[in-house]
């Protein structure tokens, strides 16, 4: 089967150099992680393997719709999507004008682990592949710091540790974590943070964290359990806005992946409303929600929002701000969106730099 | 903003809950007798969701003993807002029982206590049936027995709770709200069978509450995918006390994703949106867009996309803003009286019977004192 | 417009697809059951590889949690966003009116018991010419 390549007269097309805030890397095979492991965890890998929270091993209990929830033209030769970088960089970094690509690598870096002790094996072992295998080879590539929330103390030695390595200009932890996240347990993992100065990444799991995917327990279809994913997302907030992260660390920043972003309006509003009759309960949340939520988090626009009337969007990103909202592209899952093509009303020149470019430069201080 | 226009009909109303001395009539001899016996008369079974004295579950000004109920119910409520009909529910906490003969036992004394002690002695008034749903058959049971009395016009169900309610082993239920022409009522509210989020057990009851919304949109997302709406086609749901801030961007969502996945469901015969407008029905309290900016309330409002799915509620006596200002401000005149009449009309038919509903009633525009 | 021949018919076998590239445009041309038709390669909703996606079955039901095949290697699979395409015409399908139909006859005109989606593909004519396959682009 012939892989599409686009051509260079569509990547000329592309005026605006975009910053991707979401690229997914993969390893071809697990044991790619081997040479960052010691000898006990490789071991460990091979007979007993990950213990996550869910029933079936290696695989998740709501089938995807396509081959591993890939774009079928990302298969290389070799490996699975996100595995070959040469393939990343002919079929997305180079026809789509990415000058700054931020990986986002959702699993076996422990964020799921049960056994806290192959978490820091699997999140040391994850960030050190990222970094050889794509940061180092390809300039273009950034890495999130992956660090197992569910042990904090590892979770900032990890973060101190490579505090001022620019390779990682993000922390990513799960958002399907064991508590709210704004659970005082994670705070040193904000803290650390704020230190160094990098924000939190939260992108959407697959693995859950020990918890239905709603409060009203476990769906029964991928349709379903796909839009968990962001109800999830928009119960974090509501935990890490009401629990006081962000009035206890001011310089933290949040900035949540693939979740969708045309629901923060609406849930900034509800939050307010209910902040304010029950304020009681909560004195440490000394300013409304939605002031919290405008000043810290930051959106990723993928997977877009196609409302029938294209306009409708528009003023959705007017009430939740143009300086909040990062493009990316999810390359190479199945819902990719393209950078030409996300979306579906004229923006104006200024809105498009903010959004494929400016905003994330400016929260992640890039060049 | 004032309600302009009486005749309307409130559709989420809260009666003060039966202590268990007032149900003991209503239960048989071996429920009489384990409740004295196990001094579970003692307890007042309040659901966790709603703290008696917490600001949200009574306004300071709304607040009255339990023995005047009806009294302030009919002042402050039903006379305050000119309201033709007010449809209540009881927000019992027998369905957190898990001894399923119990919980039953308890929901069937409290709809037995709800036809005798409010419906019998005010006609303004209407009911949801309250039932379990540990076993939906037995529920399907008790909605036919409760649904002979044609006041009650709604089942009642919680937004979180052992299972996401689209679910098969559910449709017993629906099967018997749809012959008996009952509506479905989700309302905000957990029994607590699972964390309220995904990510676990939040610290403050305000969590919990702002988390109700998430809970309701994956309900939709369970009715949508379940094929319920294809199972049941005259079925309408009604989520209560959820707002409606949160819709449009749902609906925009599950559109598109079901392109993508209409393999895995493939009853689902039109879009998403559609369906979801045509089944669904929202209780306009609590009002979630900002206060007092009727553009932002007007743009939601064309975001959704249909003005045929909210209906009035005063959500009395929960607090959810102040005096009679029920309505929000800048609500555009003309969707004024589809919200407070004309929805909740088209929503449960048997509205319709046997009372005397005038249309002069309807255009009337007599202030409301 | 130019006629192009882009290959032969024993190229591309019933139930497949075989990807030309014709002036610097990718086409997608394919057989069903020995007729040909050809797509732009160009999803029209977001400007995926369309013709590189499965070729399906119309999938359809008669009520929630029943499953039914028709129209064999008819469709196409966009392999990004997975939006079904009707190779024929390039009609985006995903508005299926009937899930009571008990049966679809292949032979009726398409479009019969389905709504049509937001968008249609490009399609290309294409005529068999002895043993080869020729488009007018």
């Amino acid at each position: 089967m012939n892989i599409p390549v686009r051509h260079a007269t569509t990547a000329a097309a592309t005026k605006l150099a975009i910053v991707d805030c979401d690229i997914h890397p993969a390893y071809r095979k697990p044991s790619d992680l081997y040479p960052f492991m010691s000898a006990r965890w490789r071991e460990h890998m091979e007979t007993f393997g990950e213990h996550l929270r869910q029933g079936l091993s290696g695989q998740l209990c709501w089938p995807r719709m396509s081959a591993f929830g890939m774009r079928a033209d990302a298969f290389p030769k070799d490996g699975p999507p996100g595995s070959d970088l040469e393939l990343m960089r002919r079929q997305h970094l180079d026809p789509n004008g990415v000058e700054v690509g931020m990986l986002m690598q959702l699993s076996k870096g422990g964020m799921e682990e049960r056994n806290l002790e192959f978490a820091a094996a699997l999140s040391h072992a994850i960030n050190d592949w990222q970094l050889e295998t794509f940061v180092k080879p390809e300039p273009r590539l950034r890495a999130g710091l992956v660090v197992p929330q569910e042990d904090a103390a590892f979770a900032v030695s990890e973060i101190d540790a490579r505090a001022d390595d620019p390779s990682f200009p993000q922390i990513l932890i799960s958002p399907r974590s064991s508590d709210p996240l704004g659970h005082k347990r994670y705070w040193p993992i904000y803290e650390a943070a704020e230190r160094c100065n990098k924000p939190i990444a939260l992108h959407v799991q697959g693995y859950p964290g020990g918890h239905a995917s709603t409060g009203s327990g476990w769906p029964t279809y991928y349709m379903e359990e796909h839009y968990a994913a962001t109800t999830g997302m928009q119960n974090t907030l509501t935990s890490l806005v009401f629990d006081g992260v962000f009035e206890r660390f001011p310089r933290l920043k949040v900035v949540l992946i693939e979740g969708g972003f045309a629901w923060a309006p609406a849930l900034a509003w509800r939050m307010d409303k209910h902040w304010e009759r029950m304020r009681k309960e909560t004195p440490h949340v000394k300013r409304p929600p939605s002031e919290y939520v405008r000043q810290h988090v930051w959106f990723t626009t993928q997977p877009i929002d196609e409302p029938d009337n294209p306009k409708h969007l528009a003023e959705v990103i007017e009430w939740l701000g143009w300086d909040r909202l990062m493009f990316s592209t999810d390359y190479p899952h199945w819902d990719f969106d393209d950078p030409l093509h996300t979306f579906k009303f004229t923006m104006t020149e200024a809105q498009k730099a903010k959004v494929f470019r400016d905003n994330a430069k400016a929260l992640y201080g890039l060049p | 903003m004032k309600v302009p226009i009486k005749g309307g009909i409130d559709c989420d109303l809260h009666p003060a809950q039966p202590s268990m001395t007032a149900l003991l009539p209503y239960l048989d001899e071996y429920w009489r007798d384990q409740v004295v016996d196990r001094h579970i008369t003692r307890y007042s079974f309040n659901l966790t969701s709603y703290p008696p004295n917490s600001p949200l579950s009574a306004r300071p000004d709304w607040q009255h003993d339990a023995s005047s109920d009806l009294d302030a119910i009919r002042r402050q409520a039903l006379d305050a807002f000119g309201s033709r009909y007010a449809i209540c529910s009881v927000l019992h906490g027998a369905v957190a029982l898990f001894n399923e003969d119990m919980s039953m036992a308890l929901c069937s004394a409290v709809n037995d206590w709800v036809a005798k002690e409010l419906l019998d002695r005010e006609p303004r008034l209407r009911a949801s049936i309250l039932v379990p749903v540990h076993n939906p058959e037995r529920a399907a049971a008790e909605i036919r027995r409760v649904a002979a009395d044609r006041r009650f016009v709604q089942v009642l169900l919680f937004a979180m709770g052992d299972a996401p309610l689209g679910r098969r082993i559910y449709w017993p239920i629906y099967e018997a709200a749809s012959q008996l022409g009952l509506a479905i009522g989700i309302h905000a509210g957990s029994t607590y069978r699972h964390a309220p989020m995904s990510s676990g057990w939040p610290a403050h009851r305000v969590q919990d509450y702002v988390a109700q919304s998430a809970a309701f949109e994956m309900q939709l997302l369970s009715f949508l995918a379940e094929g319920v709406f294809q199972q049941f086609k005259s079925l309408r749901v009604v989520l209560m006390e959820a707002g409606f801030a949160w819709l449009p961007h749902l609906l925009w969502r599950n559109a598109k994703a079901w392109r993508g996945m209409r393999a895995e469901v493939p009853w689902i015969d039109r879009s998403p949106a559609e369906i979801i407008r045509e089944h669904v029905r929202v209780t306009l309290q609590p009002v979630d867009t900002p206060k007092g900016d009727a553009a932002t309330l007007a743009k939601t409002l064309e975001h959704i996309g249909s003005d045929r799915m909210l209906l009035f509620s005063t959500d009395y006596p929960h607090w959810q803003y102040d005096g009679t200002d029920a309505l929000p401000d800048g609500l555009p005149e003309a969707i004024v009286k589809r919200i407070l009449i004309d929805n909740p009309l088209e929503t449960y038919p048997r509205l319709r019977e046997g009372a005397q509903i005038s249309d002069n009633a309807s255009n009337s525009k007599e202030a409301v004192r | 417009m130019k006629r192009q021949v882009v290959a032969r018919t024993i190229d591309v076998a019933p139930g497949h697809c075989k990807i030309v590239s014709v002036n610097g445009r990718e086409i997608g041309v394919f057989n069903l059951n020995g007729e040909y038709f050809a797509l732009a390669n160009r999803c029209p909703h977001e400007g995926g590889p369309l013709c590189a996606g499965r070729i399906i079955p119309l999938i359809q039901s008669d009520g929630p949690g029943t499953y039914r095949l028709a129209r064999h290697a008819e469709f196409l699979r966009c392999p990004w966003h997975g939006w079904e395409f009707e190779i024929r015409t390039g009609q985006s399908w995903c508005d299926p009116k009937s899930t009571r139909a008990r049966q679809f006859d292949v032979k009726v005109e398409s479009g019969e018991s389905l709504v049509k989606g937001p968008y249609v593909a490009e399609t290309i004519p294409v005529s068999v010419e002895e043993e080869y396959l020729v488009v007018e682009v």
